[in-house]
């Protein structure tokens, strides 16, 4: 066998083009969200949007060292690097900085480098480790155990860092689980109807819902009175619909705290807190809804200048994009991350290795997660919840981490026919 | 267990749901984002009624008081028209421009440099506008989306005096944005004396308030209930140690001539008087008037903007014989009782010094009293010469570190800014003329009588007439007694500054700038029931007339004021400097002064031609 010295052999096109392409609009967008009028250049560090270029440029030369990295690498080293990972978790909770509340940040001299956007990918790692060894085919609840520690470990430690944001993440990985068969795919149904009614209670009054449902079944119970068994099951089902209504009402008004609790009632009706809580969601839909069909054009946005939302180039970069660029680039963007998507789910398809395929899934589903709450917090389908949008936001742990996220699954993939 | 085949149609289907998942997302966000922007104009109508301005709100710069509480400078509101080019809207510019009595082409010219420095950020579009176009554009700005009108103030001056001192505000220039970050386009900064020296202090700090104005131009109310509005700090007010009469009328007194008087408190260093003339009024240069007016009076034959009393490098004359003898009694060169007799001059090594005709002998005393050249010249020989220096190097350094001491040379660094250091003749400077080997005590006799290679400020002139007051120290002179409290006294300048001179030496130098006054050069300038100290000067001027140059200090015993006077082209010292510290003096310590005629002839006497 040759040496391969050709790294890039078999590596995908279209992903790292779909990369290019969405850390360049990236840099565009942080440039035009912040734009600094004394300092105009692209180029000038002293500015977020020169030093995105740096963390982009890094992140980079990052990807193609891992290009160059031997595949077996991964595999191999995916506990000593969860391992690792979870130590620096600990780590910074004694000597981290903290920031907007989280105390979640190493400071190495001018460089913040944020440990938990790095968990993400040893999670995935670890968690492709464990589902790759375990040795039954069958795949029930019970197997959950081992991957839920690995899932829950890194969750506990990045709640006691007081960063809800990303610690919920981590709850992107039940799609592997599902898509590994963990989990019965009626379990992910009753989640979705979960998430229903949960949105429809707190909407309407809980009595209502209850006394809605408690209708249907006495009209059901009346229609099926020949069949005392399924009525007994009907009403079992019944019982235990109408408490999960009470105890999320009961949660919401009693234990959620008055800021999550505005978060969520924002998005019913922004105008209950319209100077707080509610004021970012107006704000970004506002400049989102002002940029038309084809956007005001570049650096020609309104809203997104100077509006002193302090997150303008990081949770809320999607407002520039929506305002200068309108419902056409708006689609755009989606149609870009949509296409990375599931390009990334048929690749992991592809994969002999288990490990490569539940890994690539872990990415697949991350990605998602921060797509799907990031993009949709700012359009006010999803609570405001801080995690930035993957490769556009401003920030190097952000792009340093899904970067070296995405090349290690491109290296997998590239290699595919060598690891089994 | 599954079949492998079941198995793999099981993993499809998952798959399928997932990318359905992903897709549906996709679709929802198209769907919700084809509403929010497409389909609903709400949003286009929030946006345009949801304009974010910053305004700053610019502190009121501290005032400046004199010693006794009377305001010398204050602050008058006035407005600057300011615009944001992002939010200007079609608008009836031909009404605007005529409101504004501008042309067509300087409004675009305007908004086009507004627009090139910032679209979001205000520029002023025209400053300090008329109470008349005030009132006018108020009603109508409602029309004049993206202009408003932002409150400023102006420095403003009650008294016409002390110009060069309080010194002037001015904007800031890219240098001091680059320098401070504080500081913005358009903000004001102390450019010269003590709004330069005191501009942190004076200037406050500025306060950002974000309102959001309707579609209107109206003000709908604060944004997110000011969390990102900071507090305007006043700046905080000064108590100038200068007193408002005597700098007035010290002024007053230095018309139609060229000088300077400088009157310091011993016992403090305060600064009480500060006469620079020509001066100028201070209110010819605040607003947009001060760069027309800085250019008129920077053309002006007369140099008012120079500020003589700090800068003005005068060879000291006679009055340095003071200095002279104090390091001759130091350094044994001669004792008090040392004398000798003139003959009307001083000949050596073919080098003559002209003396006039005075009782005899003289010793330290007398000869100080009649300002006697002879005698000057022999002790400066005879304290140079001493064997025990060495060297003309180690003799002359010696000598120069003493002089130094007295506060000539260098500079205070106190807060009179361009405050220059004047010029003592060094054993570097004579070896460069000379060469090391080529010149003695003869070659650098003129310094005996204060000519030659010297040059002294008029504040170090009457900083040596505080020092001999105080017999042997003397504070560092400023000119703002307290930062903010008339208490709290500046801690700046409160250590005294020791000479190298011991203070029995000055006991004999006061006695003879006592009889000085009493029965020497300055006798007719005597203050009736005042014991005053003096020296005079008569400073050869290769150029024109003699300059006049006097200082002192009274009462002899326990000294309140101590003085310099030099008025350039007049003539002797005993002639004009001499009376015109006199009338200060009696001013400062009297309140009024009574010899009408003696102030009557100093109010006429005019030495501005004979140049
Ligand atoms: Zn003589």
């Amino acid at each position: 066998m040759r040496p391969q010295f050709n790294f890039f052999k078999n590596v995908d096109k279209l992903t790292v083009f779909l990369y290019l392409c969405l850390v360049t609009i990236g840099w565009i967008s942080v440039y035009a969200a912040e734009i600094s009028e004394t300092h105009r250049s692209m180029f000038d560090f002293s500015q977020s949007y020169g030093k995105q270029f740096v963390w982009i440029m890094t992140a980079i030369v990052l990807g193609i060292i891992i290009l160059t990295i031997d595949v077996k690498f991964f595999p191999a080293f995916s506990y000593i690097i969860f391992g690792g990972s979870l130590l620096l978790l600990v780590a910074v909770l004694f000597f981290g900085t903290t920031v907007n509340a989280s105390k979640s940040w190493f400071h190495i001299g001018p460089i913040a480098i944020q440990p938990a956007e790095f968990a993400k990918y040893s999670t995935a790692l670890a968690l492709a480790r464990i589902i790759y060894e375990s040795k039954s085919r069958a795949r029930s609840l019970k197997e959950l155990i081992k991957p839920s520690l690995i899932i829950g470990l890194p969750v506990l430690l990045i709640f006691l860092q007081n960063d809800t944001g990303t610690a919920l993440v981590f709850a992107a990985f039940v799609l592997i689980l599902y898509r590994e068969g963990f989990l019965p795919g009626w379990l992910l149904l009753l989640g979705i109807f979960a998430v229903f009614l949960f949105v429809l209670t707190l909407l309407m009054n809980e009595f209502i819902i209850i006394g809605a449902l408690t209708a249907i079944f006495i009209i059901s119970a009346i229609a099926l009175r020949k069949k005392p068994a399924i009525v007994k099951q009907l009403f079992l089902v019944l019982i235990a619909i109408n408490t999960y209504v009470y105890v999320v009402d009961y949660t919401y008004e009693e234990i959620l705290q008055p800021h999550q609790k505005l978060r969520i009632a924002v998005l019913i009706d922004e105008s209950v807190d319209i100077r707080g809580a509610g004021y970012n969601l107006h704000q970004s839909k506002i400049a989102i809804g002002s940029g038309g069909l084809t956007g005001k054009g570049f650096l020609q946005g309104t809203q997104t200048k100077f509006s002193f939302v302090p997150e303008q180039g990081t949770d809320f970069i999607f407002c520039t994009i929506g305002e200068e660029w309108g419902f056409l680039g708006s689609t755009v963007l989606i149609g870009l991350f949509l296409t990375l998507l599931i390009r990334i789910i048929l690749l992991a398809e592809r994969q002999k290795s288990i490990f490569s395929r539940v890994f690539g899934y872990c990415l697949a589903s991350v990605l998602f997660f921060h797509f799907l709450v990031n993009i949709g917090m700012t359009i006010g389908l999803v609570p405001v919840i801080g995690i930035p949008l993957p490769f556009i936001s401003y920030g190097g742990s952000s792009i340093w981490a899904f970067t070296i996220f995405l090349f290690t699954f491109i290296k997998l993939d590239s290699r595919r026919l060598d690891l089994l | 267990m599954l079949s492998p085949h079941q198995s793999s149609e099981l993993s499809s289907r998952r798959k399928n749901v997932i990318i359905f998942f992903i897709i549906l997302t996709g679709l929802i966000f198209i769907v919700r984002l084809y509403f929010l922007q497409v389909i609903d104009h709400r949003y286009k109508i929030f946006a345009s009624s949801n304009i974010q301005r910053v305004l700053t709100d610019y502190p009121a710069r501290g005032l400046i008081y004199d010693r006794n509480g009377e305001l010398l400078v204050y602050n008058e509101p006035y407005y600057d028209l300011m615009v944001i080019p992002g939010q200007v809207r079609e608008m009836d510019t031909t009404e605007f421009i005529n409101l504004l009595g501008i042309t067509r082409t300087q409004f675009e010219n305007r908004l086009q440099s507004a627009r090139s420095f910032s679209r979001f950020r205000a520029s002023v579009f025209e400053r300090q506008i008329s109470m008349n176009t005030f009132a006018a554009l108020q009603e109508k700005m409602f029309k004049y989306p993206g202009f408003f009108v932002q409150p400023r103030t102006l420095r403003k001056y009650p008294h016409p005096i002390a110009a060069h001192t309080f010194g002037y505000v001015g904007e800031v220039g890219p240098a001091d944005i680059a320098r401070e970050p504080y500081y913005r386009q358009g903000d004001y900064i102390g450019i010269s004396g003590i709004e330069k020296h005191y501009e942190e202090v004076l200037r406050g700090r500025k306060g950002t308030r974000i309102v959001l104005v309707d579609a209107l131009s109206r003000e709908i109310g604060s944004f997110q209930d000011g969390r990102y509005d900071t507090i305007a700090l006043a700046g905080t007010d000064l108590h100038a140690s200068l007193d408002l009469e005597l700098q007035k009328y010290g002024e007053l007194l230095m018309q139609n001539k060229r000088g300077s008087i400088v009157a310091i408190e011993p016992s403090t260093g305060e600064i009480l008087a500060l006469v620079t003339a020509p001066g100028y009024d201070p209110n010819l240069l605040v607003g947009r008037i001060r760069s027309r007016n800085y250019r008129m009076l920077q053309n002006d034959t007369l140099k008012p903007l120079f500020n003589r009393a700090l800068m003005a490098n005068y060879p000291p004359g006679s009055v340095f014989k003071v200095a002279n003898f104090l390091v001759g009694l130091q350094e044994g060169g001669i004792t008090a009782s040392t004398r000798y007799s003139c003959p009307g001059f001083y000949s050596s090594g073919g080098i003559t010094v002209r003396c006039r005709s005075h009782p005899q002998p003289v010793n330290a005393i007398t000869g100080l009293q009649y300002s006697c050249n002879t005698f000057s010249c022999i002790q400066f020989r005879n304290t140079i010469e001493q064997p025990k220096y060495g060297s003309m190097q180690n003799a002359l350094t010696t000598w120069r570190d003493h002089i130094v001491s007295m506060g000539f040379g260098v500079t205070f660094n106190s807060d009179l800014s361009h405050e220059l250091p004047g010029l003592i003749g060094s054993s570097e400077l004579y070896d460069r003329i000379y060469g090391p080997r080529g010149w003695r005590a003869l070659t650098v006799i003129s310094l005996a009588i204060g000519q030659g290679e010297i040059g002294t400020t008029p504040v170090q002139l009457a900083n040596l007439a505080a020092t001999v007051a105080n017999r042997g120290y003397f504070y560092t002179p400023h000119v703002v007694r307290a930062i903010g409290h008339p208490d709290s006294l500046n801690p700046e300048f409160r250590q005294p500054n020791y000479t190298t001179i011991d203070s029995v030496h000055f006991e004999t130098m006061v006695e003879a700038m006592y009889q000085t006054v009493e029965d020497g050069t300055a006798r007719f300038s005597r203050i009736p029931g005042i014991t005053m100290a003096g020296k005079t000067g008569t400073v050869q001027n290769p150029h024109g007339e003699n300059h006049s140059a006097f200082i002192a200090f009274a009462p002899v015993d326990d000294p309140k004021i101590a003085i310099s006077v030099i008025v350039e082209n007049a003539g002797s010292g005993s002639a004009w400097a001499a009376p015109i510290s006199s009338l200060m003096i009696e001013k400062y310590l009297t309140g009024e002064v009574k010899r009408r005629w003696f102030e009557q002839r100093i109010l006429e006497a005019e030495f501005l031609t004979n140049e």
